[in-house]
């Protein structure tokens, strides 16, 4: 038998030994292209799932403080690299379900990034406020930006770090309100563009799938910053301004999230902050064309694969619902009640299932996307992110 | 009953003591208190962080609120904090419920983990 087999079979006993017994039964080495792990946020663990056969291979612990965690991929999709709350990014290979290398590189961070070629994982730190870059093989230091802004004694939160091509990392400075752009061709030598007065507290930022605009989200005031990657002269502009019209917003008891772009033809879904809408967009003109009603404030608003649903999820106290919007029509088709606190939702590869993660019922559910049929519930200790590995062939992601 | 358990239930009993006089223990039933600390944990968790040290809303260790008011800490948890992304809780819990997480914040939930 194969030395990784092996090793996943006997790590994963618990967990999944039915699930296994056939694997191990044959002796061939797997690929990863269907596998994906969910972060526990309470146990600083993370589950390595089968998304073909729904079921849990193994548990790997030790990853610290998982709140509000993120993952991003090696390209080869072998190894995690997961970013927990407390600085620390962790290296785990999904086939050994083992950590490979774990270092806790700063205070407070809240995501990160790998570059295009590959070789760099960035993570957008809190404490101290900046971007630190590390080699993807071995984590060992290479980078240090720190966000210094205003006088230059001050340092910003840093958030909705993305990859772009060239090699180039892309985020926003929330207490600056800046958006920073890091060439890192040489490694060693970042050369970083600044875009100052963006717009008020950017609290999350995405990456068009084609890697050409940059979007952060504004909590400070209705809209968004773009920066158009292929023009960066042309600086960032303001779209979808006063969404809100002036109306009160409403209190926000989550911070949506721009996970990814969630794009539907030219028509590109996002959350408007303090509002129970999504809001349509063209991504064309970058005009607002049309919103939903939906049935809370959208937390993530993430497209199946082929766009043509949009699955959304809310901020408490609808926290137990999960919408679908038809993109075709423009309206709910499906109102599902997952459970307590759904967190986060990842549809398969071709986007035949979506995964929640329901935290407060201590699961994962599995739905047919085409009959909104629950297939398969996983237990899992107050799950949070869910990250298949597909994302390690998508710029952004 | 566990250390951290023990820590809790002082902590809850001092808050009647102290700060809240129009609080009566009676209020808040155990199950209500797990409901709270779930809540402390998971949600104000998302932007304080879960171990409460911090993340894009400031840390709410017992050293980092030391000479704040526990009725002003009871007033940002129930009215929020205009022009930060902090909100009016107070559809959530009622002004007792409030003073007693405060209480919990400012003696040190152990390791964001009560009774566990």
């Amino acid at each position: 038998m194969n030395m990784t087999v092996l090793n996943l079979c006997r790590r994963s006993s618990v967990l999944a030994a039915i699930a296994l017994l056939a694997a191990c039964a044959t002796s061939v080495t797997r690929g990863t292209g269907d596998l994906g792990v969910v972060v526990e946020r309470a146990t600083g663990s993370v589950q390595i799932v089968d998304t073909t056969h729904h079921v849990s291979l193994a548990r790997v612990e030790g990853l610290g403080d998982l709140s509000h965690a993120s993952v991003v991929y090696s390209r080869d999709a072998h190894y995690a690299y997961v970013f927990g709350r407390d600085g620390g990014l962790t290296k785990v290979d999904l086939l050994q379900a083992r950590i490979e290398k774990r270092i806790v590189q700063a205070g407070n961070a809240i995501g990160g990034a790998i570059s295009q070629d590959g070789r760099l994982i960035a993570v957008s730190n809190y404490e101290p406020g900046g971007v630190r870059v590390f080699d993807a093989e071995t984590l060992a230091a290479v980078a240090d930006i720190p966000a210094t802004y205003g006088d230059g004694t001050k340092r910003s939160k840093v958030v909705g770090i993305v990859d772009a091509p060239g090699n180039r990392f892309v985020y926003a400075l929330y207490d600056a309100g800046e958006i920073w752009m890091a060439d890192l061709r040489d490694p060693k030598k970042p050369v970083v563009q600044k875009f100052l007065h963006v717009g008020k507290q950017p609290y999350d930022g995405t990456v068009t799938p084609d890697g050409r605009y940059y979007i952060a989200g504004l909590f400070g005031e209705d809209g968004l910053a773009l920066l158009d990657l292929w023009q960066p002269e042309q600086g960032v502009k303001r779209v979808l301004q006063g969404y809100g019209r002036g109306e009160q917003s409403l209190p926000v008891y989550k911070m949506p999230h721009m996970d990814y772009w969630a794009l539907a033809g030219d028509r590109a879904y996002v959350p408007a902050v303090g509002r129970h809408e999504v809001l349509v967009v063209d991504q064309r003109s970058w005009k607002e064309v049309g919103r939903v009603p939906v049935a809370g404030q959208p937390v993530f608003v993430v497209a199946r694969p082929d766009g043509r649903q949009v699955w959304v999820n809310f901020a408490p106290p609808h926290n137990d619902t999960v919408q679908v919007i038809d993109t075709l029509s423009g309206k709910i088709v499906q109102t599902l009640t997952p459970g307590k606190a759904v967190l986060h939702m990842e549809f398969t590869p071709r986007g035949e299932n979506a995964w929640l993660s329901v935290r407060d019922d201590n699961r994962v559910k599995v739905y047919d996307s085409e009959t909104f049929a629950e297939i398969a519930v996983l237990p899992a200790d107050k799950p949070s992110g869910i990250f298949f590995t597909p994302r390690a062939h998508r710029i952004g992601q | 009953m566990s250390a951290g358990a023990r820590r809790c239930v002082v902590a809850f009993f001092m808050g009647v003591g102290g700060l809240a006089p129009q609080f009566a223990s009676a209020d808040l039933t155990a199950a209500r208190q797990q409901a709270l600390r779930n809540l402390l944990i998971q949600d104000c968790g998302s932007c304080h962080g879960s171990t409460l040290k911090g993340g894009l809303g400031p840390a709410l260790t017992p050293a980092a609120l030391a000479g704040k008011p526990a009725v002003v800490l009871q007033t940002v948890i129930l009215q929020g904090r205009p022009g930060t992304p902090m909100p009016p809780w107070a559809p959530f819990m009622t002004e007792p419920e409030a003073a007693w997480l405060v209480e919990q914040l400012q003696t040190g939930v152990p390791n964001g983990q009560c009774n566990k």
